[in-house]
């Protein structure tokens, strides 16, 4: 009889630690997500490169967890000088400035130029292409006003909780931003 | 015109420059001005601009910045128009207030199909459900378990930008369990609905085996939050299961690791709920405490054994045999030895982790990037990394990296403290739990391992009968 009244309080007291214990960590939650929530910001962010700190070590086009990468070349053609020799566009040596691939400095040819008006072209850049390599922002930097340079498409990026670029990227060029204002754009655009 | 055309020798200039001066201009391609008289003004300009070429590169070095406006932008004698960049919006922020909807949603469905309605075919349907939004659609990330590591980062890191969306990934999942338990792992993770679906068959393991096993999500636990809180990687993300899947793209670790884990799950039930995911630690802990929990049945247990073989996870806890209790000196004893070892196992936990400051404090870069400069500066290495090459050409000091490296190092000590503290602990907590004979005379589910996915319920003959009794009823 007593041994049974022995074996009920047990239970009751399991009971009651278990009680206890469940409001303590109950507590313990609400507190936690209130101080995370008080530090933490209602806007959700994204990844993005800094173009003046990127070095243009061609990893952005292999690490990126998609295939093609998201990272791609954009213009800024308020920047762009209309150099005669692209920089970006054409090799260096390149013998022709024709859109003979052989002249041509882009390993996919995504890189498409139009006529303006004798000598100017306009260069754009197609982004189904495009793989992100930054070749032609080397040459675009090296000989001309660097206004290729490059930026995470947010219509490709699938905003992984650690990018896989970000984690090799050597020069630290890549960062959160606010989702609100997702590209660190040079020339005019980036100044607005 | 003619400062117009005396850009343009300077342009090509630039550009033979830097190749070699031994090419003889070949015949002038379309759209190219002659060069024949240019050759002469190319001779002039070829040394000045040499220097001016040293000079930007000298000035980019340094400032960090590129020589824009090297050339203006030219007059466009037609009406042309620049374009503007294009900058496509990324996903608009009201999906992330659908997704943690959608997961308070999943999250109680899951406990009212577990706890009320006790079906396991909705548990189903729910997990397929899950399997596809969580995972497909919104390709496994952010996921409940990764975001334990952002959490461990804006806790130690204040300037860390948190999302309010990740903290709810982390907290509501744990809230649930703290009530009803493990309903989140049932039907509501998208990694353990991969693994969940495709089991096809049982294969029990050795107790002592699933015991070790057992241990290894607390190491990954503390290693994951030692090196997300330390802002030195995400190695949940890293090694993510299933990720590779979800996005149907990966690299090849990422794949090997997904397949592995897809194999390994045909024969034996959800492995990485089981021996890996570190989330499962802290919804085990929750679910101890759980106010309500899945039961095997409402009625009472005849001891058929049956749900027992069928839970593949072997978390039902069988009827102790009768057993006489400890004696009190026996029951002192144990106190004695219990509480000698306690700080004991903490303090050598401690101290031994504390002392692989140096191992574990490499997988942070800049680590790896000081003792990179350092092997270099000492001709250990011939070869230099985009990461030095990167560094050094930032202008900053080796000797301010050196500097940060060691004050990593240093928290890696303290962090190590910590996380072999917490080893210490477990370890005890496991060999407490083996000590202790809990008395049970029916079989019941273990509340921190079950993960409430109702296999069990048709299993049961009593089971069967309050659902025939309760369905004629109707």
């Amino acid at each position: 009889m007593k041994n049974d009244n022995h074996d009920e309080n047990r239970i009751k007291r399991r009971d009651f630690l278990r009680d206890g214990f469940r409001t303590l960590s109950a507590l313990g939650l609400g507190g936690v997500a209130g101080l995370l929530v008080s530090k933490s910001r209602s806007k959700n962010t994204v990844w993005q490169i800094d173009p003046h700190i990127c070095v243009q070590c061609e990893r952005c086009a292999t690490y990126c967890v998609l295939n093609p990468s998201a990272v791609k070349c954009v213009h800024a053609y308020d920047v762009c000088g209309y150099c005669e020799l692209c920089g970006g566009y054409h090799q260096p040596d390149a013998q022709e400035l024709d859109t003979a691939a052989e002249n041509q400095l882009c390993p996919t040819g995504a890189i498409k130029r139009t006529y303006i008006e004798d000598p100017f072209y306009e260069y754009t850049i197609d982004e189904e292409t495009c793989i992100g390599c930054a070749k032609c922002v080397k040459g675009c930097n090296a000989f001309g006003n660097g206004s290729l340079y490059l930026q995470v498409r947010h219509d490709r990026c699938l905003n992984c909780n650690e990018c896989a670029i970000a984690k090799v990227c050597p020069s630290g060029a890549f960062r959160r931003v606010p989702a609100d204002s997702p590209y660190i754009l040079k020339g005019k655009q980036g100044s607005l | 015109m003619s400062g117009k055309r005396s850009t343009f020798s300077n342009r090509i200039g630039i550009s033979y420059v830097s190749k070699s001066d031994m090419r003889k201009p070949s015949s002038p391609g379309k759209g190219l001005i002659s060069r024949k008289p240019l050759i002469k003004i190319r001779r002039v300009f070829r040394r000045t601009v040499l220097v001016y070429v040293i000079l930007i590169s000298g000035f980019a070095a340094t400032m960090t910045s590129f020589a824009q406006d090297r050339f203006p932008k030219p007059e466009f004698e037609t009406d042309y128009q620049q374009p503007l960049t294009t900058t496509p919006e990324p996903r608009s922020q009201a999906w992330e207030y659908v997704d943690v909807f959608l997961l308070v949603t999943a999250l109680s469905l899951a406990s009212y199909f577990a706890l009320k309605t006790r079906s396991r075919r909705s548990l189903f349907i729910l997990m397929i459900f899950s399997l596809a939004y969580f995972g497909f659609i919104r390709r496994g990330c952010v996921c409940s378990v990764g975001a334990t590591q952002n959490i461990a980062l804006a806790l130690a890191d204040s300037s860390y930008l948190l999302p309010v969306a990740v903290v709810a990934f982390f907290i509501f999942p744990l809230i649930f369990t703290l009530f009803f338990g493990r309903t989140f792992c049932a039907a509501v993770c998208p990694l353990g609905a991969v693994q969940d679906i495709i089991s096809y068959k049982k294969t029990k393991l050795p107790a002592w085996l699933s015991q070790v096993l057992g241990l290894l999500p607390y190491l990954y636990l503390g290693l994951a939050v030692l090196f997300a809180a330390s802002g030195s990687a995400f190695i949940i993300c890293q090694y993510d299961p299933f990720v590779s899947i979800f996005r149907l793209s990966g690299n090849f670790t990422l794949i090997l690791i997904s397949g592995v884990f897809l194999v390994m799950s045909v024969f034996v039930a959800r492995p990485y709920c089981r021996f890996l995911c570190p989330y499962g630690v802290l919804l085990g802990w929750m679910s101890r405490l759980s106010r309500r929990h899945v039961t095997i049945t409402p009625d009472d247990c005849v001891q058929c054994r049956l749900c027992e073989d069928v839970c593949p996870v072997d978390a039902i806890l069988k009827p102790t045999p009768e057993k006489a209790p400890e004696t009190r000196a026996q029951g002192t004893r144990r106190l004695a030895i219990m509480l000698i070892l306690l700080p004991a196992m903490i303090i050598a936990g401690g101290w031994a982790v504390s002392r692989l400051d140096g191992i574990l404090s490499r997988v942070h870069p800049r680590v790896r990037l000081a003792e990179q400069i350092l092997k270099e500066d000492a001709g250990i290495v011939r070869e230099t990394t985009v990461e030095s090459r990167t560094y050094r050409s930032q202008g900053k000091t080796v000797e301010d990296l050196i500097q940060e490296a060691m004050t990593i190092r240093k928290d890696y000590q303290k962090g190590g403290w910590y996380l072999g503290g917490f080893l210490g602990l477990v370890f005890f907590g496991k060999l407490y739990g083996l000590s202790v004979r809990r008395k049970r005379t029916d079989y019941v589910p273990d509340r921190s391992s079950c993960l409430s996915c109702g296999r069990c319920f048709l299993y049961c003959p009593k089971e069967r009968v309050r659902l025939k009794n309760k369905t004629e009823g109707r």
